[in-house]
């Protein structure tokens, strides 16, 4: 009976801690997942606050003055709501940035890939990262103090701000993000690809452009895209170096205003909160957002619709 | 020791290679090969797992210049010339010394464009059409292709694909063609029209084919050479004689341990 | 059909001379591309160094910025800083590494995971200031946070979740199936194989993934600027409420004045910015060495 008795307690003791373990790690599964969803929750926030508080923008200018006007003066008189300036000044400085950084991005990428030995990629690699890393106000710094009068005395009346030393310090920084992206497609070509080609009598400059690149495309261009849209979302370096003047112009020796500095100019600014100009920056948000989530999702798109098989 | 028993006169020789050792690192891969290749044949490479065949090949065009670690000691003489030699350009070479691989790699590509490509970079300057079709038909594919030139090269089975990479090397008019194990990666049937191929290829070309399949080298090769694991792993030549002679009455007794099947 | 061959020299002419050189442009062509970047981070050191190496000593640290250069210090950009990441980091870690838990040990393979999927990968790409802009209706105002710390701190988790995602699904990837396996075998339920087994082994994963995480975040001054709406502070955060700034802040801040000598505090801040971050990614990777090395044990 004891023995009895003792082996019905001790079966409870261990169905109860087996209980408690098992309540213990369903609740954690729930709270793990809760913590997986925060991201849909952010995405959904974006959407929705950016939304909500342009809404507020837009019922008191439409949108086809917003998206159409060329004159953007929300805070001086007489006020104008025409975003196009702000866009034109986003893709001017962006325009620049990719001409020098997606060729030379790519090229770094085809020497690390084809042609660097060893032991000259573990040197080179890090120092792109390094340059990956570094905030972007110090290249904002590196513009305004340095690019900008080596600009001057090339080019004799050149104002302090411009979209042309913006311009060229962004190609800077994400070259890195173009050479290792891209860096990484070509890698992915399987090295029978390249045997194939060398066997045929030809030189390594053919196989890199004719067979590996052509190979590597989709994953290519999805870098060129994500680069291109980092620039658009870039912030501290056009508001330091590129200047405070919307315009629709497309001389790269002036000064413009990207929708980044302009919200930024803004919420330094004594918009009082709710008011029209305070939701500004929301509708020019919106505007930036929907370009960097298209580009994005292109991105995205191009590589596994494009996904070459080999 | 190598029992040549071939004594041929220069001429007849396709590829000979003198004294040649590959090195990977501190390594000894291949130790000591003297061999005479002889033009216009068939030309087997057999042996275990490890010999250094496929490695013996791929000096044969400088394939192994792009190993980093891979040094080459010795000669392989070509049209009288060492191909080793600093005077040589590698990728001239390799115009005239084709290759195949043993697992088909067509180019993502169409099939038309996949041999034009060779023509292309080789500096072509006739008609590409006729070229294309030409290769395609010495490889025996083009009577299956000919309507669907432009379709991606990897519609095709594993056994065309292979025989697309034949007709590739083709185009480029090499007088030589490497086979490393070709019809390994393939089905019974696919293996059997590439070994086909191989015999109506060597009219016109020198072929120095790889194989682990003793009665694939006994049905395609006139000659065979027989490559074997020494001491310290290198691989080294034991012996290189007809076909029919290697195959029925071997000099050395490692080869007919090795082709009696006593060990592989 | 084979034996219509014709000779072959007069057709394939090679073009032997012309492919070499070209090669050759080309291989300088690339290699100089490599010192772009080489160059360019060789010359920005040197401008900031140059420039900066002056201003520093400790009254640059312990003062607090002033009109007067001489006298201008960074001291509640540091604190500032230094509160911010501290609570950028309580709230990031917990919610990024369980999210990673999730993904990895329990999700499903259907449409909601998925999505989740999606969404971590695309506020990767999503622009920082949006985040601001995210954190000033949401926080700020909606919660009422007002432009504190507090606010400050969860828009920046939410900026650098994506990456401390990331990396802690690597770290709990590549903890060897054969760990998972025996602990199942001894009759343990899945929740403590995860906490007994999973996150001790990946815990050096993680942390090195949070500090990259951190140095991502510490250099961020957009969407900062978007909930603090200050550039120019004169005292030290006493709780999470209060108002702030941050280095990269008081860094644009000085910046943006006229006169030569805040291009040199400036530069001056750059450089303890820089060394900060420098810090912190010897750690990680101090960490991520030695951590490779347990594991092979």
């Amino acid at each position: 009976m004891r023995a009895q008795e003792s082996k019905n307690i001790a079966g409870q003791i261990i169905s109860r801690r087996r209980g408690a373990v098992r309540i213990e790690g369903f609740i954690v599964k729930w709270v793990f997942f809760a913590c997986a969803t925060i991201s849909i929750l952010t995405t959904t926030g974006i959407l929705f606050t950016l939304i909500y508080q342009a809404t507020s923008f837009f019922n008191e200018i439409s949108i086809w003055e917003f998206l159409t006007g060329t004159r953007w003066t929300p805070i001086l008189k007489p006020r104008s709501y025409g975003v196009l300036p702000l866009v034109s000044g986003t893709l001017l400085v962006t325009l620049i940035a990719a001409l020098v950084a997606l060729p030379t991005g790519l090229m770094a990428a085809i020497f690390l890939s084809e042609y660097a030995p060893d032991k000259l990629r573990r040197f080179v690699k890090p120092v792109l990262e390094v340059l990956a890393g570094i905030p972007t106000v110090v290249y904002g710094y590196f513009a305004l103090t340095f690019v900008t009068p080596l600009l001057q005395t090339v080019f004799e009346g050149l104002i302090v701000f411009n979209a042309l030393s913006a311009g060229l310090v962004m190609g800077v920084m994400i070259i890195p993000m173009v050479s290792s992206l891209s860096e990484d497609a070509m890698v992915a070509v399987p090295r029978n690809l390249r045997e194939g080609a060398y066997a045929l009598g030809a030189t390594r400059y053919e196989v890199s452009m004719k067979i590996v690149v052509p190979a590597a495309l989709s994953g290519i261009i999805a870098a060129f895209i994500l680069a291109i849209s980092r620039a658009i979302g870039e912030t501290m370096l056009v508001t330091i170096a590129a200047g405070a003047t919307p315009s629709l112009s497309f001389n790269p020796m002036e000064s413009v205003q990207t929708m980044t500095a302009y919200i930024v100019q803004l919420s330094l600014g004594e918009a009082p909160v709710g008011s029209l100009e305070y939701n500004t920056i929301f509708a020019v948000g919106l505007v930036l957002f929907a370009m960097t989530f298209v580009m994005n999702l292109l991105g995205f798109w191009i590589v596994r619709r494009f996904r070459e098989s080999y | 020791m190598v029992l040549e028993k071939k004594h041929m006169k220069n001429a007849d020789a396709a590829l000979t290679a003198k004294n040649l050792n590959v090195y990977y690192g501190d390594f000894l891969a291949i130790k000591d090969v003297n061999m005479a290749m002889k033009r216009n044949s068939v030309t087997a490479l057999i042996g275990p797992s490890g010999c250094g065949k496929s490695t013996f090949l791929r000096c044969l065009n400088r394939m192994n210049d792009l190993i980093t670690s891979a040094s080459v000691r010795g000669e392989i003489l070509f049209e009288d010339l060492n191909i080793y030699s600093d005077k040589v350009d590698a990728t001239e070479i390799r115009s005239k010394i084709g290759m195949v691989f043993q697992k088909p790699n067509p180019f993502p590509k169409s099939i038309y464009q996949n041999i034009a490509f060779g023509l292309k970079v080789n500096g072509f300057s006739g008609d590409i059409d006729e070229a294309v079709e030409r290769s395609l038909h010495q490889a025996s594919l083009w009577e299956e292709v000919k309507d669907r030139l432009d379709d991606s090269a990897f519609t095709l089975s594993g056994g065309q694909q292979q025989r697309l990479c034949i007709a590739r090397a083709l185009a480029v008019e090499p007088e030589v063609l490497l086979m490393d194990e070709p019809a390994s990666s393939l089905d019974p049937i696919a293996t059997l029209a590439i070994e086909d191929l191989v015999r109506d290829l060597k009219a016109h070309y020198t072929i120095i084919i790889v194989t682990h399949n003793m009665q694939q080298a006994a049905r395609v090769s006139d000659e065979t050479a027989f490559f074997m694991v020494g001491e310290n792993r290198s691989g080294y030549l034991v012996e290189h004689d007809d076909t029919q002679r290697i195959f029925t009455n071997p000099s050395n007794e490692k080869t007919e341990e090795y082709i009696t099947g006593r060990f592989s | 059909m084979a034996s219509e061959l014709r000779p072959v020299s007069d057709r394939l002419r090679r073009k032997r001379t012309y492919r070499r050189v070209l090669g050759g442009i080309f291989y300088g062509l690339f290699l100089a591309s490599v010192c772009v970047g080489i160059i360019g981070l060789v010359v920005l050191l040197y401008e900031v160094l140059s420039n900066g190496l002056p201003w520093i000593n400790w009254q640059f640290i312990t003062d607090y910025p002033s009109r007067h250069p001489e006298e201008a210090g960074l001291f509640s950009a540091l604190m500032g800083t230094v509160w911010l990441m501290g609570m950028t980091a309580l709230f990031t870690v917990p919610v990024g590494v369980g999210a990673a838990i999730y993904l990895e040990e329990y999700a499903p393979r259907n449409i909601l995971t998925r999505v989740i999927e999606i969404n971590v990968a695309n506020l990767a790409g999503v622009p920082s200031i949006v985040y601001g802009l995210l954190g000033l209706a949401l926080f700020v105002t909606w919660f009422q946070l007002g432009r504190s710390i507090l606010a400050g701190s969860m828009t920046l988790s939410l900026l650098v979740l994506p990456i401390v995602i990331l990396s802690s699904r690597e770290a709990i990837r590549a903890v060897p199936d054969s760990y998972r396996q025996a602990a199942y075998a001894m009759g343990a339920d899945q929740w403590q194989v995860i906490k007994q087994v999973i996150l001790p082994s990946a815990a050096p994963g993680i942390l090195t993934g949070t500090i990259l995480a951190m140095s991502r975040a510490i250099g961020e001054a957009a969407p900062v600027i978007a909930i603090s709406a200050l550039v120019y502070l004169t005292f030290v955060p006493a709780h999470p409420m209060d108002r702030f700034t941050v280095l990269p802040i008081q860094i644009y801040n000085w910046i943006a004045r006229p006169q030569d000598e805040f291009r040199g505090l400036a530069a001056a801040g750059i450089i303890v910015l820089l060394v900060i971050l420098l810090t912190m990614n010897a750690i990680a990777v101090f960490l991520r060495n030695r951590y490779q090395v347990r594991s092979e044990e």
